[in-house]
C-alpha cells in the first residue's frame, strides 16, 4: 500500500492547494473541411468538429470523478481557418467563427481555438480576409479563440502583420467595448507560434498533426508555492530541486490524465504541456511564488531571475514525467489572471517594461494586459514587434495579448470574468512609435551563430 | 478497478462501520485499512476493490460524499492510479 504521507499530501494539493488539470483539448484536423461554397464548408465544419468532439466533455467528466482531479476546461483546437477557407474566395469569412461558436456550445466545451492565420513571412488574400474579419467574428461569438503569427526564428518578422493586428485589436476592443473589449481577451499575437499548444486563446491544430489528438495542460502554481513557504532562506539549488519534485507529480498527474483521455475518446495522445497556469484565486498564483522566493513585490530587481530559475526547474521536473512534451511548456504570467500580479500592477511595482524583460525567460510573452483605451493602434503594433523581436532572436514561443479597454484609463480595471479574471489598466509610453510601424516590410531572419 | 478512500475529520463512534456498511450495500470489497490520529485528526485510508460494484464509480463516490457530509468528514474515493504515479518513479 502507498504511503499514508504521500497518499494524503495529493489530497491537500487537490483540495487546498489548487492542484488541477487546466485544459483537456482535442486537436481536430479541418483541412477534409474545404468547400468554394462557403455554408458547404460551414456545414462540414460544424459537423466534423460535432462528431469527433461529441464525448470530450463527458469522458472528461468521467476522469475528474474516478481521479479525484478537477479538469477545469475541455477545449478544441482546429485546423487555422484561414487555410480551410481559402478555397471560399472573396467572402465572410466570420461565417466559419459562428460554425465553430455553434459546434462548440454543441460539444459543450469552454472554448475553441483555430480562428488563426499564420503569416510569419506573408500574408495570402485568404489570410488577410481572415484578420480583417477578427473583430466581426469576436464580437458575434462567445467561445471562439484567434491567433495570428506574425514572425519566426526562421521567417523574421512580418512588419506589414504587426501593424495590421495594431489595428484589428483596437477594432476587436471597439466591436466589444459594451463588454471592456473582452474580445481582446480572445485574441493572440504570436512569434514562434507551436501547432500542439492545448492553451487558450491561441491554441490551434497545426497541419503537422495528425487527424485528431488529446493535448493536455497542467496547472500547479499554488502546489509550488506551498512547498516553497517551508524553505525560507535556503539557497536557489535547494529551491530548483524542490520546484523541479513538485513539477514532476504535477506532471504526472497530467500524463495519468491525458492518457485516460486517449483511451477513453479512442484519439492519440499528443502533448503534455508542463505549465504552471495560475487562476485569479487566491493561493493559485505564479507572483506570490516569486515573492515567496524573497522579493517585496513581484515586478521589483530581481524578478527576472527568479522567474528564469521557476520556468526552468518546471521543465526539468516535468520532463521526466511525460513521454511527450509540447505546447508552450513554462510558467504563464497573464496578469489579470494571476491575483498576484494584479496587486503588483496595482501598487505600481510590476510595468508592462518590467513583463516584457520577464518573458525573456519565461513561457509566453505579453498576457492579459489591459492598457489605455486611448492607445494609439501603433504603439500595439510597437508592443506585438518588440516582443515578437524576443521570440525571435531567442528562439521561443513568444506572444502578445493585450485589451485597450474602450473609455478606460490608468487607474481604471475591468472585469473579465471567469479564468480572464480583472485587469488594472497599465500605463504605456506616450512617445510615438508611428513612423517605426509604417515602414512596413519584414525584419530579416537572425543569424544563428555568433550568439552574444 | 482498485481505488481508495480517504476520510478525514472528527473522530467519533462508528465512522468505519459506518463506511463500511455503505461500501457492503454497493458490493465494494475492503483490500487494506489503515486509521491513526493525525494533527487531532481522524484519518483513514482505505484500499477496495470495485471491480463487483453493482452502481457507476460515480454513483459510489457520491454517496460517500454526502454520509461524510452527514457524520462531518470529508470522504473520498479516488482510482489509485493517481497516487501511484504522483508519488512512485
Amino acid at each position: 500500500m502507498l504511503n499514508q504521507k504521500d497518499i494524503l499530501s495529493t489530497i491537500e494539493m487537490i483540495e487546498q492547494q489548487h492542484l488541477d488539470i487546466r485544459t483537456v483539448t482535442m486537436g481536430i484536423s479541418l483541412l477534409s473541411c474545404c468547400d468554394e461554397d462557403i455554408e458547404k464548408a460551414c456545414q462540414k465544419v460544424y459537423d466534423k468538429i460535432c462528431r469527433s468532439a461529441q464525448n470530450l466533455v463527458a469522458k472528461a467528466k468521467e476522469i475528474e470523478v474516478e481521479f479525484g482531479i478537477p479538469i477545469v476546461n475541455k477545449r478544441i483546437s482546429v485546423t487555422p481557418i484561414a487555410l480551410v477557407a481559402a478555397a471560399c474566395g472573396d467572402t465572410d469569412y466570420s461565417l466559419f467563427a459562428h460554425a465553430l461558436d455553434k459546434a462548440a456550445k454543441t460539444c459543450g466545451v469552454d472554448f475553441i481555438g483555430g480562428y488563426s492565420a499564420l503569416v510569419q513571412k506573408g500574408m495570402s488574400d485568404a489570410d488577410k480576409r481572415l484578420i480583417t474579419s477578427i473583430p466581426k467574428a469576436l464580437s458575434e461569438t462567445d467561445l471562439v479563440c484567434s491567433s495570428i503569427n506574425v514572425g519566426s526564428s526562421k521567417t523574421g518578422i512580418n512588419m506589414d502583420a504587426v501593424e495590421l493586428m495594431g489595428r484589428i485589436i483596437k477594432q476587436t476592443a471597439e466591436a466589444t467595448a459594451d463588454r471592456e473589449g473582452i474580445g481582446c481577451a480572445k485574441l493572440v499575437v504570436f512569434c514562434n507560434a507551436v501547432e500542439d499548444n492545448p492553451f487558450m486563446a491561441g491554441a490551434f491544430h497545426g497541419v503537422g498533426e495528425p487527424e485528431k489528438v488529446i493535448n493536455v495542460g497542467v496547472s500547479g502554481p499554488g502546489v509550488v508555492h506551498h512547498v516553497l513557504k517551508d524553505m525560507k532562506g535556503r539557497p536557489f539549488d535547494e529551491i530548483a530541486e524542490t520546484i523541479k519534485k513538485t513539477a514532476f507529480r504535477v506532471t504526472r498527474v497530467g500524463q495519468l490524465v491525458a492518457q485516460e483521455a486517449s483511451r477513453r475518446l479512442d484519439t492519440p495522445f499528443g502533448i503534455v504541456d508542463l505549465s504552471l497556469a495560475p487562476t485569479p484565486a487566491v493561493g493559485d498564483s505564479v507572483a506570490r511564488i516569486l515573492e515567496e522566493m524573497g522579493l517585496e513585490t513581484c515586478g521589483t530587481h530581481g524578478t527576472t531571475a527568479a522567474l528564469a530559475l521557476l520556468n526552468d526547474a518546471v521543465k526539468k521536473g516535468g520532463i521526466m514525467a511525460s513521454s511527450s512534451v509540447g505546447g508552450l511548456s513554462g510558467a504563464f504570467i497573464p496578469v489579470s489572471e494571476d491575483e498576484g500580479m494584479i496587486a503588483a500592477a496595482n501598487c505600481g511595482t510590476l510595468t508592462i517594461d518590467k513583463l516584457e524583460a520577464m518573458t525573456c525567460v519565461c513561457s509566453v510573452g505579453l498576457d492579459m494586459i489591459a492598457v489605455p483605451g486611448d492607445t494609439s493602434a501603433e504603439t500595439i503594433s510597437a508592443i506585438i514587434a518588440d516582443e515578437a523581436a524576443i521570440g525571435m532572436i531567442n528562439t521561443k514561443t513568444t506572444a502578445v495579448r493585450v485589451i485597450p479597454a474602450p473609455g478606460k484609463k490608468v487607474g481604471d480595471t475591468i472585469e473579465l470574468g471567469g479564468l480572464l479574471g480583472t485587469a488594472p489598466i497599465m500605463p504605456v509610453h506616450p512617445e510615438s512609435s508611428a513612423d517605426f510601424i509604417h515602414r512596413g516590410g519584414r525584419i530579416p531572419a537572425p543569424i544563428h551563430s555568433l550568439k552574444n | 478497478m482498485n481505488a481508495l478512500i480517504t476520510v478525514v475529520g472528527n473522530d467519533r463512534v462508528g465512522i468505519i462501520a459506518a463506511i463500511c456498511v455503505k461500501l457492503a450495500e454497493y458490493n465494494v470489497n475492503v483490500l487494506d485499512l489503515s486509521q491513526t490520529i493525525l494533527h487531532n485528526n481522524f484519518t483513514m485510508i482505505m484500499a477496495v476493490d470495485l471491480s463487483k460494484a453493482n452502481k457507476p464509480f460515480a454513483e459510489i463516490a457520491e454517496a460517500l460524499r454526502v454520509l461524510g457530509e452527514g457524520m462531518e468528514l470529508s470522504i473520498h474515493m479516488q482510482r489509485e492510479e493517481i497516487f501511484d504515479a504522483m508519488h512512485t518513479i
